[in-house]
């Protein structure tokens, strides 16, 4: 059958083809609409956090830091709850990781706080002597991207049913309003942080990448 | 054209990827040792603002080797080794001759747009799915003129039986197609922006959290079996036994390997996500197929190996062969050292950790890329028309790199057992033993003999990047094409 196929090129495609699909259509099909429900309580990322959300994946954080916490104790005992699937259900991407050059962030928001992360972000090695994070200062400057994050954010709203603007839901409303409240927010996180330049940024309706980062660092919980 | 006339084959596009293959390969590998020093010393990390962080520079590193340096070898060889098996030339079809150079300008130019979106931080963080829809769309096309060479030179070929090489170059396209088409299916976000100046190239994927990680390492696993297994195996059975003047040991064991190996691989992409929230069923069959799969991946590598048989004495006399001896026995440490950490205690301690990067750079160092530069210098006599500029350069760059692979491995497989044992070391009371930070700084010794080891193995491929210039340019001429071992200068 073999030497048959050898030298038909079209079935022998064909057949190579089913061989290798074969995995993928039983792994991925039985389990695909059950595992993507949300956990009770669990909520979709305002703007900001969104936009936080895309700070962290352009700086490619996902590159040193998981958001999985698997279930050892272990891992309990040092990030908090193991990860139940249900969590994820509002993660487009999802951002796991496959390596921890850094620890886990799943539940960072439970015991990290906003001044903490300043300093971090500025100079880790201040708050983490010996660490191999590097510093991103540029995060203190450059403007977080508050439109493409509303766009994310409508996206998952008008493609996905994600149920912003239900009753106890995240309000996303017009590009208008989402900008107002992703300022109000932001202010909230500026209170709390020391370096004037962001503080004068937010004051003039500006909103820097590192206040959008930890809004999301704070709503990972 | 009768059999035994010559044909007069064409290695313009082979030549113009040979060039791609080695250009990709010093800027992946070079961002490669600056991330491994950037770890053994992290004060590196800001010498280039933003755009020269290690966050920022990864993906840059894994695209680019993964992408720019193997693909280039695999387009590089199957342009040399489809016209030879199908005993056909592509000067034969203007068509396929344009769609051949088509294949490589997009191919060029999706690359270096790849490296400048990688670098100002756009990514959809997928691991080796990061380019963003408009460069996956890009992808898409010349993928798909690699497919109509592939089968369009089938289509018009004289030799009826299809060589083994290309039911591996074959499967290769078909896998990845399948593989990239449905992990990059995303939605751009501007189309639904609703007035705000969002970004055009901005996308979020189609699959949310579980399920997205599921779709993620079904990819990520499989782009790895067919990127840099199934093309690399293509290679060795064409050029083993070129070079070596042996024929191919076993015909039975290479369709058992070559069946064997496309029926279960796909399985495999679960044991990424052993005690993940993926159901159970699927993390325990990917730990149990990683497992069923030494019986394929070794029986190609046995095969290799077997046909050296009796002809071992090669292994002194050239270099070249000691380049593919080298690389089978690597693919068998890899393709053993893969199943064991995919069993679910072993993974309990190894995921997360460098052991993982180790494995990875063991199979890549010491079998993908040793292959592909044996392709390189076995064909650059035949399309230079020129003998190799210098073996003892050669003998000298691969003990560099073998030299090189060792230090790798070896001190991330201590740092990644370490690491893990640390995270889950226990006091006498019940608590746990190690802060995070504890298990970072225990780290620099490996890192930095990692790094040491990384540069030596850069040194070794522009080694190679100079042995390949020189031949092109100046290796001496020949008066006809060399039927078995590649005549090399001094």
């Amino acid at each position: 059958m073999f030497h048959w196929l050898e030298q038909r090129p079209f079935f022998f495609t064909v057949v190579l083809f089913l061989f290798i699909a074969f995995a993928g259509l039983v792994e991925v099909l039985p389990d695909f609409a059950k595992s993507s429900q949300p956990k009770v309580g669990t909520k979709p990322y305002s703007v900001l956090e969104l936009a936080g959300r895309q700070v962290y994946i352009k700086d490619s954080c996902n590159a040193c830091h998981s958001q999985l916490i698997r279930p050892f104790k272990s891992e309990t005992d040092r990030y908090g709850m193991y990860s139940l699937s249900g969590e994820y259900a509002y993660d487009r991407p999802f951002l796991w990781g496959s390596k921890r050059t850094g620890p886990d962030l799943m539940r960072v928001g439970n015991y990290r706080t906003t001044d903490w992360h300043e300093n971090h972000m500025m100079d880790p090695a201040s708050v983490v002597p010996g660490t191999v994070m590097p510093a991103y200062p540029h995060q203190f400057k450059n403007k977080a991207d508050i439109a493409t994050a509303y766009a994310n954010a409508n996206t998952q709203k008008q493609v996905f049913a994600v149920p912003y603007d239900k009753p106890g839901m995240p309000v996303l409303g017009s590009w208008n309003d989402a900008q107002k409240s992703a300022l109000e927010e932001a202010k909230l996180i500026a209170a709390d942080m020391k370096n004037q330049d962001v503080k004068d940024a937010v004051a003039a309706g500006e909103i820097p990448e590192i206040v959008a980062l930890i809004a999301y660092m704070n709503s990972l919980k | 054209m009768q059999n035994g006339a010559t044909i007069e084959y064409d290695y313009s596009i082979a030549k113009a990827f040979t060039f791609a293959t080695i250009l990709f390969g010093i800027i992946g590998m070079t961002v490669g040792v600056i991330l491994a020093f950037q770890l053994a010393f992290p004060g590196l990390n800001n010498l280039a603002g933003e755009y020269g962080t290690f966050s920022r520079l990864r993906p840059l590193h894994t695209n680019g080797v993964a992408f720019g340096f193997t693909l280039s070898g695999i387009f590089a060889t199957w342009y040399y080794v489809g016209q030879r098996v199908l005993k056909v030339s592509l000067k034969e079809s203007p068509f396929l001759m344009g769609v051949a150079k088509l294949h490589f300008v997009l191919y060029f130019i999706t690359i270096l747009l790849a490296v400048v979106t990688l670098i100002s931080g756009i990514t959809t963080s997928k691991e080796y799915a990061e380019l963003e829809w408009p460069l996956d769309i890009l992808v898409v096309v010349w993928w798909v003129l690699w497919g109509i060479s592939i089968f369009g030179l089938i289509g018009i070929r004289r030799e009826r039986t299809l060589y083994i090489s290309l039911w591996y170059y074959i499967a290769c396209f078909v896998a990845v197609a399948m593989l990239y088409l449905f992990n990059n299916m995303a939605v751009p976000t501007m189309l639904f922006a609703d007035g705000a100046p969002s970004s055009w190239i901005h996308s979020i994927s189609m699959y949310a959290g579980t399920n997205d990680a599921l779709v993620q390492w079904w990819y990520g696993h499989n782009a790895v079996a067919f990127v840099f297994t199934t093309p690399i195996i293509a290679m060795i059975y064409y050029f083993l036994p070129k070079e070596s003047g042996q024929n191919v040991y076993s015909y039975k064991l290479s369709i058992l390997a070559f069946w064997g190996l496309m029926f279960v691989y796909l399985w495999a992409g679960g044991h990424h996500l052993i005690y993940s929230t993926v159901p159970d069923w699927m993390q325990t069959m990917g730990s149990v197929m990683s497992v069923v799969l030494i019986l394929p991946s070794w029986g190609s590598a046995i095969n290799m190996l077997l046909t050296m048989k009796g002809e071992w004495g090669q292994l002194q006399t050239s270099p070249l062969i000691k380049f593919m001896v080298m690389a089978s026995t690597f693919y068998m440490l890899s393709t053993i050292e893969g199943p064991i950490q995919a069993i679910k205690s072993v993974n309990a301690i190894a995921h997360f950790t460098d052991w993982i990067p180790g494995h990875v750079h063991d199979g890549v160092l010491g079998w993908v890329v040793f292959m592909i530069m044996a392709a390189l210098f076995h064909m650059a006599p035949r399309m230079y028309g020129r003998e190799i500029y210098s073996k003892s350069l050669m003998e000298t760059q691969f003990w560099l790199q073998t030299t090189a692979i060792v230090l790798y491995f070896t001190s991330m497989w201590i740092a990644g057992i370490t690491q893990g044992m640390m995270w889950r070391a226990y006091d006498e009371y019940g608590s746990l033993l190690y802060s995070f930070i504890d298990t970072v700084t225990v780290l620099q010794p490996y890192y930095t003999i990692r790094a040491v080891g990384g540069l030596l193995y850069l040194i070794g491929f522009f080694m190679f990047a100079y042995n390949m210039y020189k031949t092109a340019t100046c290796g001496r001429r020949l008066d006809k094409e060399p039927t078995n071992a590649s005549p090399m200068g001094a």
